[in-house]
């Protein structure tokens, strides 16, 4: 209870007030009303980017910058991300070597279900990303798993996300302590500084977004997982969630975690629950 | 042997002008190795939240670093910020640069060197 209240106090304690998390490390001991919280998460982003409509959010640095969203809006006629659609459409219709498809691991055979995840597995007591599934899948069935960060795993939850495009998210936290467990882990990994250069999460996309780290626009942290994967010109190619949360804790030195690590895992929850109701856009590009 | 009596007269001037000369160009010379910290991507990197002269593609995180010297007059000021900016203001993006190792003591010196002559 010390270290918690410790870490709470010495993380991003204005933009917790301003998100009015009222004393939370108080509240974390009765039921957390995770509705009301995702409502102020919600509406601090409404209240600081008056201009913004809300489904905006969900394009990362574009809703921030008029003269990004133009030339982005143009390169969307012929998106970089287009030759990893075909391919994931490709190697989702492909049979495994045992004659099943990805399709029979999911719900709806797989199609315009991204708004779904991550989601809590009750069985498991653990949240379950679409990467994680796509390998689980994959694994049940025989077949080597993939690579967390880049090529057929974006590929594959590219073409996911393309058929799930302007579905709402809608992340449910069952009533199960686990599952209120892992949305508070994923929110104090959130806010909780780390590395070198003692930033958080928050300290970039909650504090600062719309702001320039350098050339890059930084973008909000409400709707931030809706366009994943996403092609980057900097990584000449297409990232998963997993490489771009890797990215983001290397570039402030600090120490990346093991892809699908349970804090990833539960800092993708608290995320993407936090911008239920806002539609998937996925994928992305990025300059 | 003319030239004899001349020359420790000329060697004093050479020395005098030498000394005159010493302080501001040892100050100019720590200015610019500040100035190459604060822009080295590996060390100050400032340019990531700062605008400031001479540097290309800064950030916009803090405000701009100029005037100074009019701003904090005293030096230990500066230091202060750029030790631990977090003890002014905790909730700061900027980095504890001398309480986490960033920077050396006199690596931070000579960056403050820099922003008194900015
Ligand atoms: C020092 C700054 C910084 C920190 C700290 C940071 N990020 Fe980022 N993040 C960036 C930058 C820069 C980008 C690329 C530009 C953009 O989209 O914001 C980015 C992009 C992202 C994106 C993709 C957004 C998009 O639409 O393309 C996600 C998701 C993300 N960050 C999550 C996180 C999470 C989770 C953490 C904490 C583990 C974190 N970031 C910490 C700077 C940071
Ligand atoms: C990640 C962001 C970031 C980096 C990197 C950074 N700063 Fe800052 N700096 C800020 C912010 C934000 C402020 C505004 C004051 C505050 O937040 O407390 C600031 C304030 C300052 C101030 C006070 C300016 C004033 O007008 O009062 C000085 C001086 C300063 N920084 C110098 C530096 C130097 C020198 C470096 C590099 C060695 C540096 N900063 C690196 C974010 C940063």
């Amino acid at each position: 209870m010390e270290a918690r209240s410790a870490i709470w106090l010495g993380s991003a304690l204005a933009a917790l007030a301003a998100l009015a998390f009222t004393a939370p490390h108080v509240i974390a001991a009765d039921k957390i009303d995770t509705a009301t919280e995702a409502k102020a998460f919600q509406n601090f982003f409404f209240q600081k980017f008056p201009n913004v409509k809300h489904e905006d959010f969900v394009n990362g640095p574009y809703s921030m910058n008029e003269d990004m969203k133009r030339q982005w809006q143009e390169k969307e006629e012929f998106p970089p991300y287009e030759f990893a659609l075909d391919a994931g459409k490709e190697m989702f219709a492909t049979p495994f070597k045992n004659g099943k498809t990805y399709a029979d691991c999911f719900p709806n055979g797989g199609i315009g279900i991204r708004q779904n995840y991550p989601y809590f597995d009750e069985k498991e007591g653990k949240v379950v990303t679409l990467e994680l599934a796509l390998n689980r899948c994959r694994e049940a069935n025989g077949e080597a798993p993939y690579s967390y960060v880049k090529d057929e795993m974006a590929s594959l939850t590219a073409y996911m996300a393309f058929t799930s495009r302007g579905k709402l998210m809608d992340i449910k936290i069952p009533d199960d302590p686990r599952a209120l467990e892992a949305y508070e882990n994923g929110k104090r990994y959130f806010y909780t500084r780390r590395g070198q250069m003692n930033f958080s999460c928050a300290s970039c996309h909650v504090q600062s977004p719309g702001e320039r780290i350098r050339a890059e626009v930084l973008a909000p942290a409400l709707g931030i997982m809706n366009a994943l994967p996403i092609y980057r010109s900097e990584w000449s190619g297409m990232g998963t969630t997993t490489r771009r949360l890797m990215t983001c804790n290397s570039q402030t030195r600090a120490v990346p975690l093991e892809p699908q690590s349970d804090e990833y895992r539960d800092v993708e929850y608290f995320l993407s629950y936090v911008a239920n109701g806002l539609p998937i856009s996925g994928p992305g590009a990025r300059p | 042997m003319t030239a004899f009596p001349r020359k420790p007269a000329l060697v004093f001037i050479l020395a005098a002008l030498a000394a005159m000369a010493a302080a501001p160009a040892r100050a100019q010379s720590a200015a610019a190795e500040g100035q190459k910290l604060a822009f080295d991507r590996g060390k100050g990197n400032c340019l990531t939240c700062h605008v400031i002269k001479g540097g290309d593609l800064p950030g916009t995180i803090g405000p701009e670093l100029k005037d100074i010297k009019a701003k904090y007059p005293d030096r230990n000021e500066l230091v202060a910020i750029l030790f631990d900016e977090t003890r002014r203001n905790p909730q700061t993006m900027m980095p504890p640069f001398g309480r986490n190792r960033i920077l050396t003591e006199q690596e931070i010196n000579a960056i403050v060197d820099f922003l008194q002559s900015l």
